[in-house]
């Protein structure tokens, strides 16, 4: 059906789910990071958030990834010279991983901020009052509260990001973009195989909306809604 | 730096001495895609709410599959698959119009946008209290002018902050465009880049233009919201 090419199209899908799911971890992992930071009691801690999320998110994600992917490199072969060691090339999949994964750890940093936020001081103070300990009011008490919140700002953060994939192509990773070019160069049928990118793309929105939809109605267990 | 800033400085910023290139090419991109998405997006998105399938669907699936495949699969559509149809280049005007990459490129910012906006100015439609519109049919509106003088003043107000965010994201958007060869900023840093091998310089100088021009869009719309949207703002304790 698509000349021979269904299986690098499919291992491309396959690169860009993984590159997708990965990063989106990563994300998550610094969003909470920089959402305490912010909201953290000491000057530098906020200072720090604010710096990150205010600079990685007035920067378009195609000019950091190709500062970050280049400049990574450089930096790491200055490193292994003046130490002596032979050249390390990084890791183009790791590198992707990375780069998007710090960038959109930034806007999920703000969503996390707002949800937290929107969540009762009294919960905390509930928690230290029976003598929780501070880990365990941020796993049992706060996250799973702020996560209701939090939930339709991720859903916007994870299509956006899952379509920023489509950008690692640019610095050359073997993702579906790419492989559907290769197809297209292959077979002189561009039109049909940048459709093909598309309707791939298509396919993991369309996913993620399901997942999205059980998810909000999974997290709004208990919860009241304003409609009779 | 210095040295890259006196070689491509004004590249970055305007001209290369043959084309413009740089910041007025960006901010070009910019203003037109977001002007004629922006007027495209509000017939649009009366139609998205209309009750009349007709009406709906068709707008309906055209922001489910712009807002559902990324800008740079959009642009590779319009630029290198449609080029590629027969049909395509052998109608003269078709032929001319796919063959440039500014042509590609807008094309798709806009339509991308405009997807993007018709949902922002659906949600905010639909979100009016249904009090204000009442008292506007009470008042005789009905039609082109309860949407004229009532509905979109109102609604368009309230979109302001989520349509901020939207046209910063287009600025980051039009940074695609060096990949049908248009001379952005970003191309500029690419070849200074590759003149030079310095490509913390070379992108940390884009990165900054580009940081400039989203503080300054936040700063016009916040002088927007303030002139637009001072009637919803909290009350401020004396």
């Amino acid at each position: 059906m698509l000349y021979g090419y269904e299986k690098l199209v499919l291992q491309g899908a396959w690169v860009t789910l993984e590159l997708a799911l990965l990063s989106l971890l990563v994300a998550v992992l610094l969003g909470l990071l920089g959402a305490s930071a912010k909201l953290s009691s000491h000057r530098l801690g906020r200072l720090l958030g604010a710096g990150y999320t205010t600079l990685i998110r007035g920067v378009p994600d195609l000019v950091l990834m190709l500062l970050i992917f280049y400049g990574l490199q450089i930096a790491v072969n200055a490193i292994t010279d003046t130490l002596g060691f032979a050249q390390w090339d990084i890791n183009p999949f790791t590198a992707g991983i990375l780069t998007i994964g710090f960038i959109y750890g930034a806007y999920f940093a703000e969503t996390f901020r707002g949800a937290f936020l929107a969540i009762n001081a009294g919960q905390a103070e509930a928690g230290q009052a029976y003598g929780f300990s501070r880990w365990q009011i941020f796993t049992l008490i706060l996250f799973p509260q702020m996560m209701r919140f939090a939930l339709p700002g991720l859903a916007n953060n994870w299509l956006v990001l899952l379509k920023a994939t489509a950008l690692v192509s640019i610095i050359g990773l073997a993702d579906v973009v790419k492989a559907t070019q290769v197809a297209g160069k292959g077979t002189f049928q561009f039109f049909l195989f940048t459709l093909v990118a598309a309707a791939v793309y298509l396919i993991f929105t369309t996913l993620s909306n399901l997942v999205i939809y059980w998810l909000n109605r999974r997290y709004a267990l208990g919860v009241r809604s304003a409609n009779p | 730096m210095i040295e890259m800033l006196q070689t491509y400085g004004k590249a970055f910023l305007w001209s290369d001495g043959f084309h413009f290139t740089g910041v007025a090419v960006t901010l070009w991109l910019l203003v037109i895609s977001v002007v004629l998405g922006f007027c495209l997006a509000i017939p649009l998105a009366i139609a998205r709410n209309s009750r009349q399938k007709r009406y709906w669907l068709p707008v309906w699936t055209f922001s489910y599959l712009f807002r559902g495949t990324p800008l740079y699969v959009q642009l590779l559509v319009f630029y290198s698959g449609v080029y590629s149809l027969a049909v395509v280049r052998e109608l003269d005007f078709l032929n001319w119009f796919f063959r440039s990459g500014y042509l590609c490129t807008l094309l798709a910012l806009t339509l991308n946008t405009m997807a993007y906006t018709l949902e922002i100015f659906a949600g905010a439609i639909r979100d009016l209290s249904h009090g204000e519109v009442e008292a506007a049919r009470a008042y005789g509106f009905s039609g082109w002018r309860l949407y004229r003088h009532v509905i979109l003043p109102s609604a368009l107000r309230r979109a302001l902050p989520a349509y901020s965010n939207e046209v910063i994201l287009m600025l980051h958007a039009t940074s695609l465009a060096f990949t049908a060869t248009v001379p952005d900023i970003l191309k500029v840093a690419k070849d200074a880049n590759a003149a030079t091998y310095q490509p913390f310089t070379a992108f940390g100088i884009a990165a900054l233009i580009y940081l400039l021009i989203s503080f300054a869009l936040v700063g016009l719309f916040r002088l927007a919201e303030q002139r637009w949207l001072v009637h919803l703002k909290p009350i401020q304790a004396h």
